[in-house]
């Protein structure tokens, strides 16, 4: 048995088997790494990234030995201590961490020993004995899981192409979910969240006058950050009225770490005199070679933009779109997890209180969960962490009071923020025949109409095959929500606006199905044999 | 491995778009480098529209380019090294004549139900 992983030879030889694997190094993996290793497990950590962080602590580059004081960054501190446990776990030899390395295909072990029941009675001897300090003993039980890897980029195969792990934790996260709006192909309009990451990971803005217009808090801290960097936000556009929060104003009390962090954004926009508009949507982005300008309008809660309320945002060069999080879920879908629709309207994965998915032996932490913040990702990634390696050694790992109690309460606060801050009805209005709906296959919005109406395409799979929509490069990740609102008959002004749970439901689990979770070169089919 | 990095940033990181100079900080992505330099989109799409950066984070592929003749490449995902030789995104998702929709994405599409069903068959005499 190799335990050092990146000793392991190949394409022959076995995969490296580990206790628990974790895919995903943000918040979320970050904690369960920490949790699983500090429960005497051995752990292996699988990241496309560079560096551990994720999105929320994605950070100036370490190996290029560029100083990262947290200026961008909420939690940093937190960040720090997570990084410690983890780092001393790599130390340890608990740890083996692949950055810059994707998954892009799990699937079970035929034949193994169910990762959770089954392996942890006869197991659990040997790993409780083996997890005295630094010296990791005999792998705990049966592999139950298999992980094909393969370079986040670049070409030739991984160093290692792929590992066996008894119990599986992915935190994927997500990404921004996207509606298009005309124009919004034009070079320098982006994901809010990447104007962020590309910020926190370059220490530059890719611009210098922003627009940054969706729905949620999270357009804060990119405006926020924006101007700490040097640049300038000409306005903030926000859909929702902000009306949403009074009902359920105690449970954003429940967060107060919360309401510090928002005070410190109202203070940031006030000194920086940004104008933050409600009940405002961008209707077009204008341009020739890359984005000059926008016009907005107010909207009505039930989608109709006000006559007479148009206006027009010149001189900017850069726009932030963004309206909540897709959770990446190709993983979990491949292994066959059970999904529901979650009130944004995001497919997630169905778990219990310890992260276990409808899978023997798998967890799901953060985003994948539920999009619910960092704070709730690193607090589910503990438990998940913990639980997967105590199913596979044998020991206890029952959630506390007090976590369930923190639990419960950021789980309010994100189902609050949820509400008041919906995809807005009437969004599909503002789409002109030409506006371009899927982005890698240049699909308009007049074509999915047409596949729609004429040849009853009323989910995703058709619109896909009888226009190609979701079927270039990105398979559908930011067209998919559009595509399958669009195709449930959605997008109109009022109650049609968003496709009933059960269209939506169906038509994302049907777009979430990817054959490949990441890109991958085909030398990585080639290696597949082991 | 260390999280509070000890050693400042030196210098820049030189590299070449098609042929020309582009720099950056160390550790910045390729996409950096190409931002720096003014540009905002550096792909043209089969219709001849340019694109750039979208998503940031590596999902959305707006942002090809290719990378010491490794076409495909994410440049938001990359960081700029030293002499790397970065040319315009050719192929499906770039320029070119190739037919419509990503090569990449449908080859394995079809190879990869064999694979999965052979890669099982194998696992279970494990
Ligand atoms: C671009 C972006 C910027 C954001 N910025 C902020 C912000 O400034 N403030 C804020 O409050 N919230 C922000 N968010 C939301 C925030 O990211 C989440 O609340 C939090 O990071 C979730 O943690 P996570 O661990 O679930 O996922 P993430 O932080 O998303 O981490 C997931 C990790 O999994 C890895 N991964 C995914 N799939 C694979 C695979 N197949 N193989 C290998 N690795 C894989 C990714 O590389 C990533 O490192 C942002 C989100 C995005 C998408
Ligand atoms: S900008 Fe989306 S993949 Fe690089």
């Amino acid at each position: 048995m190799n335990s050092q992983a990146t000793d392991a030879p190949r394409p022959t030889g076995r995969a490296p088997h580990f206790d628990v694997a974790i895919v995903g190094a943000g918040p979320a993996g970050l904690a369960a790494a920490a949790a699983a290793s500090d429960s005497g497990a051995r752990v292996a950590v699988v990241d496309a990234a560079e560096q551990p962080g994720g999105q929320y602590w994605r950070h100036r580059s370490e190996a290029a030995g560029v100083p990262e004081g947290g200026e961008y960054h909420h939690g940093w501190k937190q960040y720090l201590a997570l990084r410690a446990r983890f780092d001393s776990g790599i130390a340890a030899g608990r740890i083996t961490y692949l950055p810059s390395t994707s998954v892009w295909m799990a699937r079970p072990v035929a034949g193994a020993v169910s990762g959770a029941a089954g392996a942890s009675g006869a197991a659990g001897a040997s790993g409780a004995a083996g997890a005295g300090a630094g010296s990791p003993g005999p792998l705990a039980s049966h592999p139950a899981f298999a992980l094909e890897l393969t370079p986040a980029h670049g070409g030739g195969p991984s160093p290692v192409p792929s590992i066996r792990a008894a119990a599986l934790v992915l935190a994927t996260g997500g990404y921004d979910r996207q509606l298009p709006v005309p124009g919004w192909q034009l070079p320098g309009v982006m994901a809010a969240g990447g104007i962020q990451a590309f910020v926190k990971q370059n220490g530059m803005l890719p611009g210098s006058r922003f627009v940054i217009a969706g729905t949620g808090p999270f357009l804060l801290p990119v405006a926020a950050n924006i101007t700490q960097a040097g640049g300038s936000v000409a306005a903030v556009l926000e859909s929702a009225s902000l009306m949403g929060w009074l009902p359920r104003a105690h449970r954003a009390a429940g967060v107060p770490a919360k309401g510090i962090e928002g005070a410190g954004y109202v203070a940031a926009f006030i000194k920086n005199r940004i104008p933050y508009r409600i009940r405002t949507v961008i209707t077009e982005i204008l341009g020739t070679e890359h984005v000059t300008g926008v016009r907005t309008a107010r909207v009505r809660s039930t989608g109709e933009t006000i006559p007479g309320s148009e206006r027009e945002i010149t001189g900017i060069d850069g726009v932030g779109l963004g309206w909540g999080f897709t959770p990446q879920l190709e993983l979990p879908v491949q292994l066959g997890v059970s999904t529901r629709v979650d009130v944004d309207g995001s497919l997630v994965g169905i778990v219990d209180e310890t992260g276990l998915s409808t899978v023997p032996g798998l967890y799901l932490a953060g985003e994948i969960t539920g999009v619910g913040g960092a704070p709730l990702s690193v607090l589910e990634g503990e438990i998940a962490g913990r639980s997967a390696a105590s199913s596979v050694l044998g020991a206890q790992g029952a959630v506390t009071a007090s976590e369930r109690r923190i639990l419960a309460r950021n789980r309010g606060f994100a189902e609050a923020m949820h509400l008041a801050h919906p995809v807005p009805a009437g969004w599909a209005d503002r789409l002109t025949p030409e506006t371009t709906v899927c982005r890698c296959e240049e699909v308009s919005f007049g074509e999915l109409g047409h596949a729609h109406t004429e040849l009853a395409a009323d989910d995703l799979r058709t619109e896909k095959g009888l226009t190609r929509a979701g079927m270039g490069w990105c398979q559908g990740r930011v067209c998919g929500f559009a595509v399958s609102c669009l195709s449930a008959g959605a997008g109109a002004v009022g109650a049609e606006a968003v496709p009933s749970a059960e269209s939506a439901a169906h038509s994302l689990s049907q777009s979430a199905k990817r054959p490949v979770a990441q890109p991958l070169p085909l030398s990585a089919l080639r290696d597949l044999q082991d | 491995m260390s999280a509070q990095p000890i050693d400042p940033a030196q210098g820049e990181v030189r590299a070449t778009f098609e042929g020309e100079p582009i720099s950056c900080s160390p550790g910045a992505s390729v996409a950096a480098a190409l931002i720096a330099t003014g540009k905002r989109g550096w792909r043209e799409t089969k219709s001849g529209a340019t694109r750039g950066l979208f998503c940031g984070i590596g999902v959305c592929f707006d942002c090809l380019v290719e990378i010491d003749g490794e076409s495909g490449q994410r440049s938001c995902m990359i960081p700029l090294r030293e002499g790397m030789d970065v040319r315009q995104a050719k192929g499906p998702g770039g320029t070119g004549e190739e037919p419509r929709g990503d090569a990449r994405g449908q080859e394995l599409g079809n190879a990869l139900g064999d694979a999965v069903s052979d890669a099982r068959d194998e696992e279970a005499g494990e």
